[in-house]
């Protein structure tokens, strides 16, 4: 169902029997639901290193959720199916342990943390990835930060001020791809990074998800609207319907969707 | 008990005469007998005596205040604490003895080998006499004097006469009544007029058994136009034998001077720390309390400040911790005496586990002032499903040329916080961690420097119990 498409090469490399599953996220016929109620119903889907891919769907779909349950959020439980990191197995592990393995889930609604400072924040996370005892060098990564907050246009005052409080929602979704931009993750999911934001926003917030994409990162955007595929362009197109995939296609798939609707996949699904 | 056949009783005058070397101590338990050893003890002149036993028989007579304040306070058998220690004969416990978490909490705060012992009640004395005298040295010069309670009495009486029990009288509470009592040690501060003290004064400079005992007795007078900072208390856990301590602190501040007084308490799990804190500011005079309550069993402390010259302005910082078993009761008093004062109280509680913090605020402004505003922020912050938290405000502000405003706030570090800081990477305690300390970050700042490192890996290692 899935290697439709991409280079022979990396084809090739991507098939040596006994890695196969090295380099993806894999994620096999997953089945969550929060407070009894299931979500996902059955969810296969894989993002190799070096790939964009997109998720779209209607409200409800269990979009969002899927992104939660992969970052080990505590109110889902899983209640079926396979999810690998680099191999390694991610279910019922505590979310940092996620975090750690190499996963960045940029948030829908990114919380607001009063009196955390941003530079702060990013350099406890920077830290927690240090082996023990071990800390970040502060004129180095200050200049490293700096270049990035240059990069997205965020103001290099913003360092100081408290995490996401009081922040506008464009403000929010940079300070997500800062923190992207700094924490180097192998995989990237980002939840509804374009909800809330106007044309300049979406092009800077994209242009710096653009800048993290090369061969040693995978990346899934879940989105409502084409119009952010248009600024990052995927690999594979999605569809998501009631809790599992229901079509791939190419990037030409997000046109197709934002023409005919939603309704046309489900009633596909259904047949 | 006293030892009846090393006492000399001289039949006619009343009096008990001792031995000399002060080998025996006055015992457990409170009575005039043993008023008039302390006060013998410290050859005090008769006004003082008469101070003391005047106070004890007020504290015989007032009722504990268990009609508003905790019945925890029931707990407290004054029959079996000590009330005097002489020097040299400080109970005291080997390191073997010493708790393990004690002994990790010093670990984890990086305290001096030296101080180590002192703390946890190994030995009596911590030796920072050459510090202590270097620093003497230079404030004489300027004509401060800085010296203990019992000298300040003796030696310096038409200073510090005029002003002791004035701020605080011996009646105001039953715990004032009490250490008005068998006061012994703390410290008493004379700063000239127009003198500016650049470093502060710190207790712990002149710290023995005696000083860092239990009934301190602390007098600050600030004269006009100067400015004194004085801070007491450590980070550092402190081993206390005795379970109750309860100091006096008056402050003086003549106009135009300022005095800041911080303090750090972090008394060990089984004492009641029971204080009364209270500065007269005159006009145009300023008096800041910075206070940090982290230990105790219960601690009760509502710093004030009665405003009484014009323009005259106090405020009240104030952080307190409290983890299982600890009750947290602190706030601040403001008392408006004269037109266009000010004051601005902040208070930042957090409650862990089952701990409960209080915060009891008075402000009072009658109706022929005018031109005064107040400023009182409290907000908690609940760790945990069983903490608690409780807010008693009491505002009588009158007439209609003043202002008050009071903010509080009840929160809780939810759980989605939780998830977004695990979700870069944190682990879970660390993430309560940061949220603490971003919630009382900006008052930290308040505290001197080598205070608010201590204070956060403090507040860090109470976290740690916390989560899960």
């Amino acid at each position: 169902m899935f290697f439709g498409k991409g280079t022979y090469s990396s084809q090739l490399i991507l098939r040596i029997p006994f890695l196969i599953t090295v380099n993806t996220l894999k994620i096999e016929n997953l089945q969550a639901s929060i407070e009894d109620k299931a979500i996902l119903h059955g969810l296969s889907l894989e993002i190799p290193k070096g790939e964009v891919h997109a998720i779209m769907g209607p409200n409800g779909s269990g979009k969002s959720t899927l992104a939660k349950v992969l970052s080990g959020h505590p109110d889902y439980e899983v209640t079926g199916g396979t999810a690998t990191l680099d191999d390694e197995n991610i279910l019922g592990l505590e979310p940092d342990e996620i975090s750690r393995l190499g996963l960045f889930l940029a948030f829908q609604y990114p919380m607001e943390v009063p009196g955390v400072t941003i530079a702060n924040f990013i350099r406890a996370a920077r830290n927690a990835r240090l082996p023990k005892g071990e800390k970040v060098k502060a004129v180095d990564f200050y200049k490293e930060l700096y270049e990035h907050m240059d990069e997205l246009g965020m103001d290099r005052k913003f360092t100081s001020r408290s995490l996401n409080d009081g922040f506008s929602g464009g403000e929010k979704k940079r300070c997500e791809i800062l923190q992207m931009s700094m924490l180097s993750p192998k995989y990237c999911i980002l939840d509804e990074t374009d909800s809330g934001l106007d044309i300049d926003a979406l092009r800077v917030v994209s242009q710096g998800v653009n800048r993290m994409r090369n061969p040693e990162r995978g990346i899934l955007v879940i989105t409502h609207y084409q119009r952010l595929l248009e600024y990052i362009v995927p690999d594979y197109v999605h569809v998501m319907s009631e809790g599992k995939i229901v079509r791939t296609g190419g990037k030409e798939l997000a046109l197709e969707l934002e023409e005919r609707g939603y309704d046309w996949i489900k009633q596909e699904a259904v047949a | 008990m006293i030892n009846p056949s090393q006492v000399e009783v001289d039949r006619d005058k009343g009096n008990f005469h001792y031995d000399t070397d002060y080998s025996f101590d006055a015992g457990v338990g409170l009575s005039e007998d043993v008023i008039r050893y302390i006060s013998d003890v410290k050859k005090e002149d008769p006004w003082v005596l008469d101070f003391r036993l005047k106070a004890l028989k007020t504290f015989e007579k007032k009722p504990m205040p268990t009609h508003w304040a905790t019945d925890d306070l029931k707990n407290i058998n004054f029959d079996v604490i000590r009330y005097y220690l002489a020097k040299g004969q400080t109970p005291s416990r080997t390191w073997d003895e010493v708790p393990d978490d004690i002994k990790n909490t010093f670990e984890r705060l990086g305290i001096p080998e030296q101080e180590r012992k002192f703390l946890a009640g190994v030995e009596a004395q911590f030796d920072s006499e050459a510090a202590y005298s270097r620093m003497k040295e230079d404030l004489e010069k300027e004509g401060v004097i800085f010296v203990g309670s019992t000298e300040g009495l003796k030696e310096y009486p038409e200073i510090f006469r005029k002003w002791f029990g004035k701020v605080i009288p011996t009646s105001d509470n039953k715990f004032s009544a009490l250490n008005s009592a068998v006061f012994s040690g703390g410290s008493f501060i004379y700063i000239p007029p127009g003198v500016k003290l650049a470093q502060p004064l710190q207790a712990y400079f002149r710290i023995n058994a005696e000083n860092f005992g239990q009934f301190e007795r602390t007098l600050i007078i600030a004269d006009e136009g100067s400015e004194v900072m004085y801070m007491e208390g450590c980070t550092a856990p402190k081993f206390e034998t005795s379970t109750l301590h309860s100091a006096v602190v008056e402050l003086v501040a003549l106009k135009g001077a300022k005095i800041q007084y911080v303090t750090v308490q972090n008394w060990s799990n089984n004492v009641f720390n029971l204080v009364t804190k209270r500065a007269l500011a005159e006009e145009e005079a300023e008096v800041r309390w910075i206070d940090c309550n982290i230990g105790s069993r219960l601690t009760m402390k509502y710093p004030g400040v009665i405003l009484r010259g014009k323009k005259a302005r106090g405020e009240v910082v104030s952080i307190a911790l409290a983890n299982d078993g600890q009750h947290q009761d602190t706030g601040a008093k403001m008392v408006h005496a004269a037109d266009e004062t000010t004051s601005n109280v902040v208070s930042k509680s957090i409650s862990i586990g089952e701990g409960r913090s209080s915060y009891r605020g008075l402000v009072q402004m009658p109706g022929h002032l005018k031109g005064c505003k107040n400023n009182t922020e409290c907000d908690a912050l609940l760790i945990n499903n069983n903490s608690q938290t409780d807010t008693y405000p009491a505002i009588t502000v009158q007439g209609d040329a003043n202002s008050v405003q009071h903010e509080a706030s009840v929160s809780k570090v939810s759980a989605e916080q939780i998830f977004y800081m695990q979700q870069r990477g944190l682990g879970e305690a660390e993430a309560m961690s940061l949220c603490v300390n971003g919630f009382v970050n900006d008052l930290i700042r308040e505290f001197p420097m080598e205070y608010s490192v201590e204070l956060k890996r403090l507040i860090d290692l109470e976290m740690e119990g916390s989560v899960g």
